[in-house]
């Protein structure tokens, strides 16, 4: 699903990535950890496209097309989900009207009619369940006054509503409380097929009690130096990332 | 140069004219009018408070006036296009500076609610007329001397003491014309005591390609207690120039609002001034505008706080793209004795480009120690982390663009007091902002949205 082969990026003339090498197939879940400033986050921009990053090497397939060639919502149309570390305010943009905008964009995209009101409104209901979301928060504007839980909350949504072939989470137990997190894993995991995958970036061992991955990454000064199976994270938690920083330095 | 000269020669030679299509209380007035034009010289660009318009250039222009009160014939059809849906408002109309009614518009008036022709009111209520015409609006003020020497009729709104109308008065005022033209226009809103107006005015421009000024002076009194919302719209041409003088008078614990929507414009220069003449009242001032082109918006707003516990609340935003201009000027005073005063001052802009031009000079000057009051000012560009997390989710950057810029204006909408008419003014704003202005050939607002 996807292939990132030595990807390199940068941002304001400083480069993060430095050389990235990740495969990840559909039914997969992937953790990527690491110590602060490590890439973590650089990465998730620069697949999702934000084009403050600057790529400067390297190649991102997805689904057998070169990602790094789309605008960011041709990627959205074509299945990528970026869940935000921190999510936008948008302040009089209401949320139902900005599900409908994306909803029906991508409808667009793919040369479908725009979504009726009631199947809208249907729908809307139906994916606010899966992440115990309240009625209200939909009616109002986007992230706007919300709290960091519904913040949180909310990207579960909005993925819910998009169906991405493959979701990254960037730092989505960061400011949730144990309620919080257990809901907005228990809605990653409904959402779980095995036609589509996740990425999890996290600093913690906890969210990967709830979110079972199948491969941990670590993320060190832009490059991945250690792979292995949910064991590593477990390995992390009880040793810190110094072991992983003395290793890397080493070599 | 002096463009007012051309108006004093004028005035001069048809007096008897200007007077016999009057009443004899604006009549008196014009003396005075004269006198202070004949004194005065019009403020040059860049002087205080005029710091971006040109009052010499654009009353330079010879516009034909209608001193002989001809009838032009206005189409009368598209006004009733600006009808609002749910809502049954009495419509009074303003072709060019002439008064029109139809059957029916005081169908549902309260006894003590008085809305008609002021040429006809000052006639009718001449002691009333007296009391309230010309009193608030300053003639030292030369649009408001200019409107004074040569305006013969206009609009009154009156509501007697206590009387609360529920239902809004609009004032569809159109301009219309094979030749160019300046409307003389007058607005007098007396709320006495007690009672409870809004007005709802459209300003529209129907013959393209035509120059024409709008030089208005509007009054607005509001007595003890009284309630005035006034919402005011400009849908003109490029070819229109609109100098429009507001002054308000508050009384004790009254409140009043007026709200300038700016959907498609010429030159704009919206003046407001605004006094407390009694304690615990509040005032809410408030604008949009949606500047692109050549377009120009100039807003001057100056509200005095003599009285205690009075508040103020002003927001004014402006989006202004290609080699559009925008000019905020703001300025409170709070005079020694108005303790707890409250007041807000808030200007934001977005510019779209490197033609376009915003200027913006909030002002506070505060003689007494007991207040709460704050200015803000804040010209910049749509927020790229908004419209990346817009785009994230699939919409191109040009939908997240569009609905990030009507985001933008919707806490000024959210202003005004008629639900039906914020509704349809949200949308008149996507539409705007979508660019559909031309798909109605008599009204920029296509307002029953028939494509």
């Amino acid at each position: 699903m996807l292939k990132i082969h030595d990807l390199k990026a940068e941002i304001d003339g400083k480069e993060i990535l430095k050389g990235i090498n990740l495969e990840i197939n559909a039914g997969e879940v992937h953790a990527i950890m690491g110590p602060n400033g490590s890439g973590k986050s650089t990465l998730s921009m620069v697949l999702a496209g934000n084009p403050a990053y600057q790529v400067n090497g390297g190649s991102v397939e997805f689904c057998g097309k070169d990602l790094l060639d789309m605008a960011p919502e041709i990627r959205s149309h074509e299945g990528l989900f970026l869940g935000f570390q921190y999510p936008v305010e948008i302040p009089g943009v209401s949320m139902v009207n900005f599900m409908r905008a994306a909803i029906n964009a991508k409808r667009k995209y793919f040369g479908l009619p725009p979504m009726s009101a009631t199947d809208f409104l249907k729908m809307m209901r139906e994916k606010r369940s899966i992440v115990e979301l309240d009625n209200k928060l939909a009616s109002r504007s986007v992230n706007e006054g919300f709290s960091g839980g519904e913040k949180k909350r909310n990207e579960i949504f909005q993925m819910a509503v998009l169906e991405p072939k493959l979701a990254i989470l960037d730092e989505t137990d960061s400011g949730l409380d144990i309620d919080a997190l257990r809901i907005v894993a228990n809605g990653v995991n409904k959402l779980k097929s095995s036609n589509n995958a996740t990425i999890v970036i996290t600093h913690y061992q906890r969210l990967l009690d709830y979110i079972k991955p199948d491969f941990v990454h670590i993320l060190y000064k832009g490059k991945i130096v250690m792979t292995g199976g949910p064991d590593l994270a477990l390995e992390l938690e009880e040793k810190g990332y110094d072991w992983i920083r003395q290793q890397a330095d080493n070599e | 140069m002096n463009a007012l000269t051309q108006y004093i020669e004028l005035y001069r030679k048809n007096s008897d004219l200007v007077n016999k299509g009057s009443s004899s209380v604006m009549n008196r007035l014009r003396r005075e009018a004269l006198d202070m034009i004949e004194s005065t010289v019009l403020p040059k660009k860049g002087s205080e408070n005029y710091e971006t318009i040109d009052l010499n250039a654009l009353l330079e222009p010879d516009y034909g006036i209608n001193l002989a009160r001809i009838d032009i014939d206005v189409n009368p059809k598209a006004p009733f296009r600006c009808g609002i849906p749910n809502l049954t408002p009495s419509i009074f109309f303003l072709e060019n500076d002439i008064y029109r009614e139809i059957k029916d518009a005081r169908k549902n008036f309260p006894e003590g609610l008085y809305v008609g022709s002021l040429r006809n009111f000052c006639d009718e209520y001449p002691e009333v007329a007296a009391r309230y015409y010309g009193k608030i609006a300053d003639i030292r003020n030369p649009l408001v001397a200019l409107n004074t020497l040569l305006v013969q009729d206009g609009i009154v709104i009156w509501a007697g003491k206590n009387v609360e109308v529920d239902f809004p008065i609009q004032i569809v005022s159109i301009l219309e014309n094979g030749m160019p033209l300046m409307a003389l226009r007058r607005l007098l809103v007396i709320a006495e005591e007690g009672a409870s107006l809004k007005i709802l005015t459209c300003d529209h421009t129907q013959t393209e390609k035509m120059n024409f000024l709008n030089l208005q002076t509007i009054e607005v009194i509001a007595g003890e207690g009284a309630t005035v919302r006034i919402c005011e719209m400009e849908e003109s041409t490029e070819q229109t120039v609109r100098l429009s003088s507001m002054y308000v008078s508050q009384a004790q614990s009254s409140d009043v609002s007026a709200v300038g929507i700016t959907l498609y414009n010429g030159v704009t220069r919206n003046e407001y001034n605004c006094n407390f003449t009694g304690k615990d009242s509040s005032l809410r001032l408030a604008g949009m505008a949606i500047e692109d082109k050549k377009r120009v918006i100039d807003t001057y707003s100056e509200v005095v706080h003599a009285f205690p516990g009075c508040h103020t609340d002003e927001l004014f935003k402006y989006v202004v793209d290609d080699e559009a201009t925008a000019t905020f000027n703001g300025m409170i005073k709070v005079l020694k004795g108005a303790d707890k005063t409250e007041a807000y001052q808030n200007n934001r802009n977005i510019i779209g480009n490197e033609g376009a031009r915003v200027y913006s000079k909030p002002r506070l000057e505060i003689y007494d120690d007991d207040v709460k009051c704050s200015h803000g000012s804040a010209i910049g560009q749509l927020d790229q982390k908004q419209i990346f997390y817009m785009r994230t989710r699939g919409l191109s950057e040009e939908q997240a663009v569009f609905l990030l810029k009507q985001a933008f204006m919707s806490d000024v909408i959210d202003l005004i007091s008629l639900p039906d008419f914020r509704q349809r003014l949200h949308t008149l704003v996507e539409r705007r902002f979508a660019g559909k202005d031309r798909n109605c050939s008599s009204c920029r607002s296509n307002c029953l949205g028939d494509d």
